[in-house]
């Protein structure tokens, strides 16, 4: 009961204090009125009894508030008390509070959005069982480097490390790069997904269990078992509107029917450093791929994870595997195995390729806060000097340092915390522009507001007030009490010493704006090269779009050879349609496979040293279609195709690598995995595979007959290429109405996607570094304000003493330009040391680009000047009667 | 004459307790009684009484309840709680303790 007792005094105490406040008069009223009756008693008349009652009492109010302060809330009414004194002073000065807060929002809204994304993407563990003993592991090769030197792992080298660690390591192979087409049902669209073929036990070695039905046994994962197949959740969703009685039911892929075993759950995501967070359709991979795919160590098509056993490290399960990988080089000596083995944790790969960006943006957003917290901070000092006679005289009053310190740090906690307030808001809002704006980035679907992110809010917000608050109140040195109030209007030294901290907190704040304005002067400069890198054919009007046959209907070469044909015949006779063509690919669109190759008539090169082309299929008329330029011989005729297939067109730089000072007309190539030849009849310009990429020699060959399912249309117009999807859509349910069209888009937007991460990144960055250069300037006009009415008198004085305008005008310029010449200084220095860090995000662009310094500097200091400018005018202009006269 | 100020620490809270031990009553009646049993020695003045009053009451020791006053007016009157019976007897031990000690001490010479 006791507890309960103090519980309930103390909220009386908290929130009846002003009826407790009565009735504590009552009672020490009741008390008086005793005391004059006894006095009273004794003799004296009521006045004197009145009189000597009081005097015994001593001081009422005193002994109020000592009585108060017992009420266990005492710390909480002095806070109260604060908090009611900070919020008055700052309504009284609504334009410096708003302009606060408002700085304070974006500085932490900022940080508190970025800080989300950090932590959803790179730092959250993958929700998988026990995720830190997962791996990704990877070929690799000590002659090429691939994508950051991890190659995808060949299903023969993958037989071979997992019957090599079984014991002690279980491994699954996963090959998300297939994808099948799911034929018209039930009056459903029949479309292409995306699939993947995973290794029976990659479900349970990750620890996901399927929401409904199971997921793939032993047995299942075999060529002659029934085919079945496991759906992600969102594709059940869409397509089957969540039907639990899909489980045991058939559906058609590629034309052939699957029985749905399972559904995963709605958490399940897989991503690597390959994509496949786009995945909706899991597969047995043994069932799936050809026999060959499946004890070769050339085709290099799948990714292996890993889950090691407590005591296994993965640099000895790498060192083990790359051991073995070696010994299958020596042993099966072709140019397209390779000879090492390589591996990082599961969480990394998925999200390594958006590492450098997010922790840039990160820093961007740390500087864009501090400058932020120096400008309140700046704007505090001021107001502490402008009221510094107050703070004096409450001193000389006996105002503790700390009472007045804690007044200070009150004040820019209120505003932070309004900032705080309003910067979660904005972050909660740029959160989810960005998960619709960047879809694509893996694990985008675990950024959330959560209570870490909350506490990590609180934290900034804390860091914020302290930071700005303790600027504030040391500046405000109550060890000059006299000097302050004996400083009259005639003496004008005193607002110098503490413009002195403002324009140090000045030149930092310049310094990072420097430095902020580089960092996206050169992302922008990257991306601007990247828009206008040539992917080698012209882009506009241009219409591409993918189909795919299911090779269950379209067995036969012929059969596909005849209707793709058919196909390009009908869409070259949609009325609009200039030219239209079929090839594996369109330039800038992918990777999209490889060979290496040796040239027939030269000498056998060591495997290493066999060069590697990129290979792409083509019909006749797409090099007409895309204005590829034909530079040598000729391209394929319509009758080269099927068995008589064995012709290939080469690009320019395939013909410098592999006839370097000969003609390639007429010599023959050998495909080092088949061992088929091909005679070369021309050559033709270069393209990009992808314009963030370097070029690579390319080859074409025939796509009727080198065994294409899947086909790209390529269609020009002369204009409005759009109008015609449509119609070339029509075109291919006229000819199978089960065929999807996917991936319908313009070749200029096909590009555009791969240069998404790069406009993001650069445009982020020049929007934090435009908000730090506008603080800046606010801050570099604030103080030269500051300093021209602290120095009214005088520049009267001056003036009236003869001084010129002008010569006034260049002196007030000078004070405020100097300190943002020293921070331009700072920061072009601590430039050139940071971008290094961005080196990687940067695409033909030199991290030291001159002319990205050279512009920076000239922007810092006109926005300088132009800030300088209107506070050193006024200051010309000044009144000397008036400013002479002003207290 | 012993001020306020020259009592140990402590020592008002434990004579409060004492002398609300037989009753309820109010602040001003303690005060009386606390001069009058100690033959005018102590006096305890509103000064500290009525901050320590109120301590008491948030130690949750003694209960303060408004109540009409001989006069017929309305006071407020302080009882012992079971729980300040406890520290009563806490208090009133260790004062013993302690004056016992200081005795032992001051008498020696």
């Amino acid at each position: 009961m006791r507890w309960w007792d103090r519980c309930t005094m103390t909220f009386r105490a908290l929130f009846g204090r002003s009826a407790a406040g009565a009735r504590l008069d009552d009672e020490l009223g009741f008390h008086l009125d005793k005391q004059i009756a006894e006095n009273i008693a004794a003799g004296m008349n009521v006045e004197a009894a009145r009189y000597a009652a009081v005097r015994s009492f001593g001081n009422p109010a005193l002994l109020r508030e000592q009585t108060r302060a017992s009420w266990s809330w005492g710390w909480l009414e002095s806070l109260l008390h604060d908090v009611r004194y900070s919020v008055r002073t700052l309504w009284r000065a609504p334009g410096f509070s708003v302009m606060a807060i408002v700085v304070m929002a974006l500085g932490i809204g900022a940080n508190v959005a970025l800080f989300t994304v950090v932590r959803g993407v790179l730092l959250k563990p993958l929700a998988f069982r026990e995720p830190g003993q997962l791996f990704t592991l990877y070929e690799a090769d000590s002659h090429h480097k691939g994508h950051n030197g991890n190659l995808p792992v060949a299903f023969g080298s993958f037989t071979a490390w997992q019957s090599a660690t079984r014991s002690t390591v279980e491994m699954a192979a996963v090959s998300p790069w297939q994808d099948y087409n799911v034929s018209a049902e039930g009056g459903k669209l029949p479309e292409k997904v995306d699939v993947a073929w995973c290794s029976w036990n990659f479900f349970s070695e990750l620890g996901v269990t399927p929401a409904l039905g199971r997921d793939f046994t032993e047995a299942e994962d075999g060529p002659g078992a029934a085919a079945t197949v496991v759906l992600t959740n969102s594709f059940w969703m869409r397509r089957y509107s969540g039907d639990p009685g899909i489980i045991g039911k058939s559906i058609w892929l590629d034309a052939k029917p699957y029985t749905v075993i399972g559904v995963l759950p709605p958490s399940f995501v897989f991503s690597s450093a390959f994509g496949g967070n786009t995945l909706q359709i899991w597969l047995p991979v043994k069932h799936e791929a050809p026999p060959s795919l499946l004890t070769t160590f050339e085709h290099h098509e799948f990714l292996v994870i890993a889950r090691l056993s407590h005591g296994v490290t993965l640099p000895m399960l790498v060192d083990q595997l790359a051991a073995l990988q070696k010994q299958i080089q020596i042993s099966h000596a072709k140019p397209a195995v390779h000879d090492g083995a390589t591996g990082h944790s599961m969480l990394d790969d998925s999200v390594e390729n958006y590492k450098t960006p997010l922790y840039a943006l990160l820093a961007a957003t740390g500087c864009v806060l501090l400058i932020a917290c120096m400008n309140v901070a700046s704007l505090l000092v001021a107001r502490t000097a402008a009221r510094g006679k107050e703070l004096a005289i409450r001193s000389a009053l006996g105002g503790g340092m700390l009472r007045l310190m804690r007044e200070r740090l009150m004040e820019s906690l209120l505003l932070s915390a309004g900032g705080g307030a309003l910067g979660l808001m904005l972050a909660w809002g740029a959160l989810q522009w960005l998960a619709r704006a960047r879809g694509d980035m893996n694990r985008v679907e675990a950024i959330h507001i959560d209570g870490v992110v909350a506490a990590f809010t609180l934290g900034v917000i804390a860091f914020s007030a302290l930071f700005s608050g303790l600027v504030a109140a040391f500046s405000s040195g109550g060890k000059r009490l006299l000097a302050t109030l004996q400083e009259s209007s005639r003496v004008h030294s005193g607002g110098t010493a503490r413009a002195g901290l403002r324009r140090f907190l000045l030149v930092l704040q310049v310094g990072l704006t420097v430095v902020l304005l580089v960092g996206a002067g050169l992302l922008l400069k990257s991306f601007q090269r990247l828009r206008s890198s040539d992917v080698g054919v012209p882009v506009d009007n241009v219409l591409t779009m993918h189909v795919s046959l299911p090779e269950a209907r379209y067995k036969e070469p012929v059969q596909q050879v005849a209707f793709l044909e058919q196909l390009i015949e009908r869409v070259r006779a949609v009325p609009g349609v200039q030219a239209a063509g079929l090839a594996s690919v369109a330039p800038g669109e992918g990777w999209n496979g490889d060979h290496a190759m040796t040239v027939v008539e030269h000498p056998p090169l060591r495997s290493n040293e066999v060069p590697d082309l990129l290979v792409r299929g083509a019909e006749p008329g797409y090099f007409a279609a895309i204005q590829l330029p034909l530079l040598r011989g000729r391209i394929f005729t319509r009758d080269e195709r099927l068995e008589r297939a064995h012709v290939v067109v080469i690009s320019q730089s395939a013909a410098r690598v592999l006839f370097p000072n000969e003609d390639p007309i007429g010599k023959h190539l050998r495909t080092t995995t088949e061992d088929t030849v091909f005679e070369v009849v021309g050559v033709v310009g270069d393209t990009l595979w992808n314009v963030n990429a370097p070029m690579m020699p390319t080859l074409y060959w025939p796509l009727y007959g080198n065994g294409y399912s899947v086909a790209t249309i390529v269609v020009r117009a002369t204009h409005d290429v759009e109008s015609l999807a449509l119609p070339v859509q029509k075109v291919v349910s006229q000819l199978d109405p089960d065929l999807p069209v996917s991936d319908v888009m313009t070749l200029r937007e096909a590009i555009g996607k791969t240069t998404v991460d790069s406009e993001f990144d650069s445009l982020l960055v020049l929007a934090f570094a435009v908000i730090a250069l506008l603080l800046a300037a606010a801050g570099l006009y604030g103080v030269l304000a500051y300093l021209v009415t602290q120095r009214t008198n005088e520049i009267g004085i001056r003036i009236a003493l003869g001084a010129q305008r002008e010569s006034v005008l260049r002196l007030m310029l000078a004070d405020g330009l100097q300190p943002a010449l020293i921070g331009l200084v700072v920061g072009l220095v601590a430039s050139a040391v940071v971008v290094r860090e961005i080196r990687s995000m940067l695409y033909d662009t030199e991290p030291l680009d001159p002319g990205v310094f050279a512009a920076v500097a000239a922007m810092l200091l006109a926005v300088a000047a132009l800030a300088c400018i209107v506070p050193a005018w006024r200051a010309s202009r000044l009144n000397p009667m008036q400013a002479l006269r002003m207290e | 004459m012993g001020k306020p100020n020259d009592l140990v620490q402590g020592t008002l809270d434990l004579l409060i307790l004492k002398t609300l031990r037989p009753e309820a009553m109010h602040g001003w009646a303690i005060a009386k009684r606390i001069q009058q049993i100690s033959g005018e020695v102590l006096q305890v003045q509103q000064g500290s009484l009525y901050p320590a009053l109120h301590r008491l009451e948030q130690q949750g020791w003694i209960r303060g309840k408004w109540q009409e006053s001989e006069t017929g007016r309305q006071a407020k009157f302080y009882a012992l709680t079971a729980a300040g019976r406890k520290q009563l007897e806490a208090e009133t031990a260790n004062w013993n303790r302690l004056s016992a000690a200081i005795n032992l001490i001051v008498s020696e010479a």
